[in-house]
């Protein structure tokens, strides 16, 4: 080889790689629509989905952009129909949900929708071969069946009153996914829906690029272009949105209020479910002791932890319920009461000993606390947490590490967990507290048993009846507070900063999962941007 | 030279063989769980059931000679399995991010011997006046600067204080399409920092060189017979001091690899860091055991052409040294 010919080498393997950064090339873009009104939007996310698979567990809480599920959450987050014409049909035994299609609705691809795309969705997620996390959401399904091509009944296997709201979930369509492997093919990253939006590009760690579907059923969205920008980093997002990169970002209170004086944004706060709660594993002496419980939970500082740490923006949780839904108990909020927590230990023998931490029986009232490393929120909790317990003479040693170290200490050491699903109580409450759960996964991380608990559950899930499964919740509730499996701590508000010029928007009550489509931009196909 | 390269590609296999072994050993060896890492969220709320069947599905459950043997059977076939985190085939994975790689680390290279050449003369020809010494401490004071901070530095400076270029990505964010202009005032800064930290061995290398050869007696000839100073350094000096050049440009790969990475991170550039980054944590064994593979393949061949290069400049070594 000869200095020429690697010459050569060089400059064509130059020329290759700007080719393929010239390819694609096509006119920018300005944002702005024919009449002048701003027709695009672009927003900061922290966090990315790891699949946009139907399939594969994306969009399972409804809401999805690219999909439609048979059902859709209002702002109220009741249940509306979607690709269903009306809401179900429930039988008397409640284990037959009966679904009536849309006619006339059509992929972004032009072919038509029908019920085998339904049950092609639902069938594929159900079996074992379909590597979908979430799947455990649909055990009450048995089998799932079309009637004609625009109707759905699905069969289940025991009576399950909150089954309407699982029927969110986006619908794929078979005449693509159907012919792929659905762990790896293509429809993960090139989806097609029946949805408001069209996927342009997924840029994987940079940003989700979605078009308005013209031929949306719903009606075409006046923001025809909707980027999402994936930024981790806090500080980051800030910035981009400050330096107008961005036009509305998800942000934490502290840098939320440094936009507080711009006259061009508007800081949006999200009610959500989301919660932050301590463990008390039924494994520990110490955690497992009832009185100990039932002091922590009279005797730490809720309202100090809103005001501090949450900077007000959130409010104290006493279960997995926020106190402002209708499915909250009246009277259940603990009120902050450390002599009555004293007394509460004192009179079950735990009696203060070396260096102000008490004992019983030779056990010192001390256990630890874990909380994910990296995770500034639950630390402060978890700070806060074990400094009101020092003052009860419980000695709470805060931990920090990953979920692989956690995991394993969970049936015996306290974590720091968050958590929280709107849609319906049975969500939270059944995986959180039944004895049967206990350590299956990330569920009942406590090992709660009460046996007036499950039977509680059991009777809220199988009751179609709005009042029967109040009561059995309200049961639930008050059995928490005689014998606390967890302390709930806080209710977390989402603050969102976006450009005014957007004009009044909305949002929805919000789960712990930060999906892509909570924010204000959960019905960014609603918009009416002002010119 | 035909030998030597035979020799090498035979020798690549057993490195090549062990490195991928080594990184099922690490990866194994690791905390992390693959299907905790697949599952993400949703495996904070998945029965152990669910858990069990993805375990099962994913391979993971395997011991872990089988699974590299697994995986190395199928590469030789041409495939390179699936990656378990981007929910796609590893070739696929690669392919689309490599390009944007290749891309930063070639404008880099080109910008680093072009600039590290033209400074290396103006320096050697003055050995000891002021530009020489300026330039020579400009050099060591880069070689110590790591390109993390680098990177961190000029994006202060040029995207946040003078706000002249972009701070990160490929392209604007609201842009749907990769131009050709975006493209080129998003590569400026990262490409800039790989360069400047490739810049000083160039600098010193060819300083080194071409004051050398101005000393020689060839050099010392031309002046004599009076030819003008421009032709004695660029048609004399310049080209017997560029040869020990050519033989870095093959050694300074493996750096250029670490340093593109690390540069990829800070400027969020899509090219195959962030995707090497999630491969490692999240135990996603085809991809790791691929990048590796391909890291591996770079650095030997890098190591190849500078040997070939040396031969061809130098006829005094042979080929079968």
């Amino acid at each position: 080889m000869r200095a020429r010919s690697i010459r050569t080498t060089g400059a064509v393997a130059a020329a290759a790689a700007l080719a393929v950064a010239a390819s694609a090339c096509s006119s920018p873009d300005d944002g702005k629509g024919s009449d002048g009104a701003k027709d695009s939007a672009v927003v900061g996310i922290a966090y990315e989905p790891e699949t946009l698979s139907p399939l594969l567990g994306y969009g399972k809480d409804g809401n999805s952009k690219i999909f439609d599920g048979l059902l859709t959450h209002d702002a109220d987050m009741k249940l509306r129909p979607a690709l269903a014409a009306k809401l179900p049909k429930v039988s008397d035994d409640g284990k037959t949900y009966t679904y009536e299609l849309r006619k006339g609705v059509k992929f972004s691809d032009g072919k038509p929708f029908s019920a085998k795309d339904v049950v092609f969705t639902y069938e594929t997620i159900l079996d074992k071969k379909t590597n979908n996390a979430s799947k455990t959401e649909l055990d009450a399904l048995k089998s799932v069946e079309a009637k004609g091509s625009d109707g759905v009944v699905f069969h289940l296997k025991y009576p399950y009153a909150p089954f309407a709201e699982r029927t969110v979930l986006p619908i794929a369509p078979e005449h693509i996914a159907g012919k792929q492997d659905v762990n790896k093919g293509d429809f993960s990253t090139k989806p097609v829906g029946t949805g408001p939006y069209e996927l342009v590009k997924w840029s994987r760690g940079e940003k989700i690029v979605f078009k308005a579907n013209p031929g949306y059923w719903g009606g075409a969205p006046k923001i025809k272009n909707f980027t999402m920008a994936i930024i981790k980093d806090d500080d980051v997002r800030a910035t981009r949105l400050r330096t107008g990169d961005l036009d509305g970002a998800i942000l934490p209170p502290n840098l939320a209020k440094t936009f507080e004086s711009d006259g061009q944004k508007k800081t949006y706060a999200a009610k959500t479910f989301d919660y932050r709660v301590v463990t008390l594993p039924t494994g520990n002496k110490v955690a497992g002791s009832t009185a100990v419980r039932r002091a922590l939970d009279i005797g730490v500082d809720r309202k100090a932890m809103v005001d501090s740490i949450l900077e007000g923006a959130g409010k104290e949780a006493y279960g997995p319920v926020p106190t402002d839904s209708p499915w909250f108990t009246k009277g259940t909020e603990r009120k902050f009461d450390a002599a009555k927590a004293k007394k509460i230990l004192d009179d079950a023998g735990w009696k203060p000993g070396k260096g102000g931490i008490r004992e019983k029986d030779g056990v010192q009232a001390s256990f630890p606390l874990w909380y994910l490393t990296g995770d500034k929120l639950r630390q402060d909790h978890a700070l806060a947490y074990a400094s009101d317990a020092k003052k009860l003479g419980i000695k709470v040693e805060v931990q920090s590490g990953t979920w692989e170290v956690i995991e394993p200490r969970m049936a015996k050491d306290a974590v720091l967990a968050g958590g929280g699903s709107p849609a319906d109580p049975d969500f939270d409450q059944y995986t959180l507290l039944k004895s049967s759960l206990a350590g299956d996964g990330f569920n009942n991380m406590a090992h709660y048993d009460n046996a007036k608990v499950d039977k509680a559950l059991e009777d809220a899930r199988e009751s179609g009846d709005r009042a029967e499964r109040g009561a059995a919740y309200d049961t639930v509730q008050r059995e928490l507070v005689k014998n606390p499996g967890y302390t709930f701590l806080t209710h977390i508000d989402h603050l969102y900063v976006v450009n005014e010029s957007f004009g009044d928007l909305s949002t929805q009550v919000e789960p712990h999962d930060h999906g892509l489509a909570s924010g204000p931009w959960w019905n960014v196909e609603d918009w009416q941007p002002k010119k | 030279m035909a030998r030597l390269v035979g020799r090498r590609a035979v020798f690549a296999v057993p490195v090549l063989l062990v490195v991928t072994f080594g990184v099922f050993a690490v990866a194994e060896a690791s905390p992390f769980d693959p299907v905790k890492a697949y599952a993400g969220t949703a495996g904070l709320t998945a029965s152990q059931e669910n858990l069990d069947q993805l375990r099962a599905n994913l391979g993971v459950d395997k011991p872990l000679v089988g699974r590299w043997w697994d995986w190395l059977t199928s590469a030789l076939t041409g495939d390179l399995g699936d990656s378990s985190t981007l929910r796609q085939p590893v070739a696929d994975a690669i392919g689309e991010r490599i390009g944007w790689s290749v891309l930063l680390a070639a404008t880099a290279f080109v910008l680093a011997i072009l600039l590290g050449s033209a400074l290396g003369v103006l320096a050697a020809r003055r050995p000891g006046g002021w530009l020489d010494r300026g330039i020579t401490s400009l050099a060591y004071t880069l070689e110590a600067a790591p390109p993390f901070w680098l990177g961190l530095l000029v994006m202060w400076l040029f995207a946040l204080k003078l706000d002249v270029l972009p701070a990160g990505g490929l392209t604007d964010t609201a842009s749907t399409t990769v131009t050709f202009d975006q493209v080129t005032s998003h590569l400026i800064l990262p490409a800039a920092v790989l360069a400047i930290s490739q810049l000083p061995w160039f600098v010193l290398y060819v300083r080194q060189g071409v004051g050398d050869a101005l000393g020689d007696d060839p050099v010392r000839g031309a002046r004599a017979r009076g030819l003008a100073e421009r032709t004695v350094l660029l048609k004399h000096a310049f080209r017997s001091g560029l040869l020990p050049v050519l033989t870095l440009v093959g050694s300074r790969v493996p750096e250029l690899i670490t340093g593109a990475l690390l540069v990829e991170t800070v400027f969020s550039w899509p090219g195959i860091a962030a995707a090497t980054v999630g491969a490692a944590t999240s135990v996603d064994f085809p991809l790791l055991a691929a990048l590796t593979a391909l890291a591996t393949a770079a650095v030997l061949l890098g190591n190849l052409l500078a040997d070939l290069l040396y031969g061809l400049a130098d006829p005094r070594v042979g080929f079968d040294g």
